[in-house]
């Protein structure tokens, strides 16, 4: 009588066992950090939605009302800084990995990685001493004579506290993220295809248009993520440097900004008390949900040409 | 050469482990002298505190006297902000609380944790701390201000530096067609509540918004901390804010009309108005809360000041607390406690009459 052939299974030695468990119980680890992280801020944050809304600060109508302004200047702030950040980011990575002898790439990129060590509460003071009054007189300028556009509606700042202030400094934060993994994508270009470039006669930049760009784009999108991650996040720099107001404003150059999430936090938590820090941290619940879904987002488009991510 | 690099290593190791040695064993050094002489304290124990952030570096400064002279109690306190201290007092975490308010009728109407039942409490005006209208103008030396004006600037009615109503209190200044850039507490603050207390009392038909710790108009720039509304008035252009006068710095500070007059902040001054100020009516006697008479017309009295109160039991749960707590309040309280916040915080001494008041209320703590 034959019997069916059973598939012989691979034979676990010791080590294997071991590494396969630790590399398990790694993302296990961080499984339930985050599960423990959104279950406290859940847990935190519903005495807050349930109490009532003019007990909050402002005294809104809902608690919506009251956190609109907030998650309002959070995504505005963080979109303006990648506005800046991301040409800048990405014209480094090109040069360090296509342009520049090699000798001057690894320095710039030491003194690149440099910048991002340095803490925010660094930048917040670099904000509100030098660059809100070298701002200033820009501001100034651009309000008297493009005062029509909305987004330079008068009155000016006289401080230079401003949104796009916060913007700047936050671009230069995130500058280093991006650059870094920008640099490193840019670096894993199939050679033969810039090479196949090159030999049919592109130029230089033809051939960065042609072989660098369109296969580094997921992992452009993806750097870009992370800064405006640690964008949308940024605390001390917003408290110190913005001038805040709990309004909706688009306007770049004026004293009332809408506050960001993280930096209403900073402001308030030292002197909140009961129902206040519960709206405090449901406000932290809101900004781990525009995070959530940004970067479900951001997976999407990554996920559409799945073949050259490293995501998988 | 070969010598050379091996006498190196071998006495390169023994020096090196002999200067790591040197600087752990400086390090263990104590950084404070030791007290002159023995100290005759007897007082033991650990005292937890919480409450205003106001009243937070005059506290670092007498708890570090206090603990000079009395080396086995421990003090802590906390400036986890007015409404946190009065909630952990209430609820038995803390034995004091230091509070820019003083306590509501519905709290003393509920229960006081920390001590025994249907014994009272005290409440005693601990630091007196006067507020600064800051400006920076440029070419303007001396300002002149008073509260409806005052009202209309930070409210946002009163929008350039050469305004009608500026310019008729100021005659002699050059002021300039500048807009003013109004800066106020971005922060729930006391000092933001007794600023708008005081307006809110003198002129109520311009600042209608009742006094609470945030600023309550929008419009104006706002900044966090203290530090951060001196800094903006500093590195901005045409500003003008209100901070704590200790912070005030080089800046030039507005003169506040009282009565005729224009007044500049003094300590005596800001003493002088919670001395003129009646307490607050249907208290206990050893509540001291006081309704500072903002409408005074006294020339010597400054009323643009924030009065932080101390609140403790008349008698604890805890039998060790009374002793500790009636000995730090009674320092506090003392002509050299008072020095100390003077010195370190630039706070305005209570005046000799309120010390007495004080003095009684304390004496009732067993």
């Amino acid at each position: 009588m034959t019997t069916a052939p059973v598939s012989p299974r691979a034979k676990l030695r010791l080590g294997d066992r071991i590494f396969s468990t630790s590399t398990v119980t790694a993302g296990v680890i961080i499984l339930v950090a985050l599960a423990a992280v959104a279950v406290f801020l859940i847990a935190q944050s519903i005495p807050a939605l349930v109490a009532d809304p003019a007990e909050l600060k402002g005294s809104p109508s809902s608690f919506w009302e009251f956190v609109a302004p907030l998650a309002f200047g959070t995504v505005w702030a963080a979109f303006l800084a990648l506005l800046m950040a991301l040409p800048i980011s990405i014209g480094i990575a090109l040069f360090i990995s296509h342009y520049a002898p090699r000798r001057v790439a690894q320095s710039l990129g030491y003194i690149i990685d440099l910048l991002a060590a340095v803490p925010s509460v660094v930048f917040g003071l670099w904000g509100i001493k030098v660059l809100a009054p070298a701002v200033t007189p820009l501001y100034n300028w651009l309000v008297e004579n493009f005062g029509w556009f909305p987004l330079f509606t008068p009155p000016v700042s006289g401080t230079g506290r401003t949104v796009l202030t916060v913007a700047i400094v936050l671009a230069v934060m995130i500058i280093p993220i991006i650059t870094a993994v920008t640099r490193e994508v840019f670096l894993q270009t199939p050679v033969l295809h810039e090479e196949a470039a090159l030999a049919l006669g592109a130029t230089r930049w033809e051939m960065i248009q042609m072989a660098v760009l369109p296969f580094g784009r997921p992992g452009m999108i993806s750097a870009a993520m992370l800064g405006l991650g640690r964008a949308l996040g940024e605390t001390m720099v917003v408290a110190m440097v913005l001038s805040p107001a709990l309004v909706i404003s688009f306007v770049l150059t004026s004293s009332t900004n809408s506050p960001t999430i993280a930096g209403n936090i900073a402001l308030n938590f030292p002197e909140a008390h009961g129902v206040g820090v519960n709206a405090l941290i449901a406000t932290g619940l809101i900004l781990f949900a525009i995070t959530f879904v940004i970067n479900s987002i951001a997976r999407v488009v990554i996920n559409r040409r799945k073949a050259f991510s490293g995501a998988n | 050469m070969k010598t050379a690099t091996t006498n190196f290593k071998r006495f390169g190791s023994v020096a090196a482990i002999a200067i790591a040695g040197t600087m752990l064993f400086s390090a263990c050094a104590a950084n404070e002298d030791a007290p002159a002489g023995e100290s005759e304290s007897t007082l033991s124990g650990t005292l937890d505190g919480a409450g205003a952030s106001s009243q937070g570096s005059a506290q670092e400064a007498w708890v570090a006297a206090f603990q000079i002279e009395n080396p086995d109690v421990t003090i802590n306190y906390e400036p986890s902000g007015s409404g946190a201290g009065r909630e952990a007092f209430l609820s038995g975490g803390v034995s004091f609380a230091g509070s820019d308010s003083a306590l509501s009728d519905d709290e003393i109407a509920g229960e006081f944790a920390s001590c025994v039942p249907d014994s009272g409490y005290i409440e005693i005006p601990n630091y007196i701390s006067p507020i600064a209208v800051i400006f920076n103008v440029e070419g303007v030396e001396e300002l002149n201000l008073d509260a409806a004006t005052l009202a209309g600037i930070f409210k946002g009615d009163i929008t350039t530096w050469d305004d009608a109503a500026i310019v008729a209190l100021n005659e002699d200044a050059a002021l300039p067609s500048a807009p003013i850039t109004a800066v106020h507490r971005a922060d729930d603050s006391g000092t933001t509540k007794n600023f708008a207390d005081y307006l809110n009392k003198v002129v109520p038909e311009v600042w209608d918004a009742a006094p609470a710790d945030p600023f309550p108009y929008a419009g104006g720039e706002a900044a966090q901390g203290t530090s951060g509304v001196v800094d903006a008035v500093t590195n901005g252009t045409n500003t003008i804010g209100y901070a704590d006068a200790s912070k005030a710095g080089d800046l030039g500070v507005a003169a506040i009309k009282v009565g005729e007059e224009f007044v500049n902040y003094t300590p005596e001054a800001a003493a002088a108005v919670v001395d003129g100020s009646p307490l607050v009516e249907g208290r206990d006697a050893t509540d001291l809360a006081i309704k500072l008479d903002r409408n005074t017309t006294d020339p010597t009295h400054y009323p643009l000041v924030l009065v932080s109160y101390l609140i403790a039991c008349q008698e604890y749960t805890d039998a060790e607390q009374g002793p500790l707590v009636k000995d730090y309040l009674t320092y506090v309280t003392s002509e050299a406690g008072q020095a100390e916040a003077a010195s370190s915080a630039g706070a305005a001494p209570l005046s000799a009459d309120l010390s007495a008041k004080v003095a009684t209320a304390i004496e009732s703590i067993k």
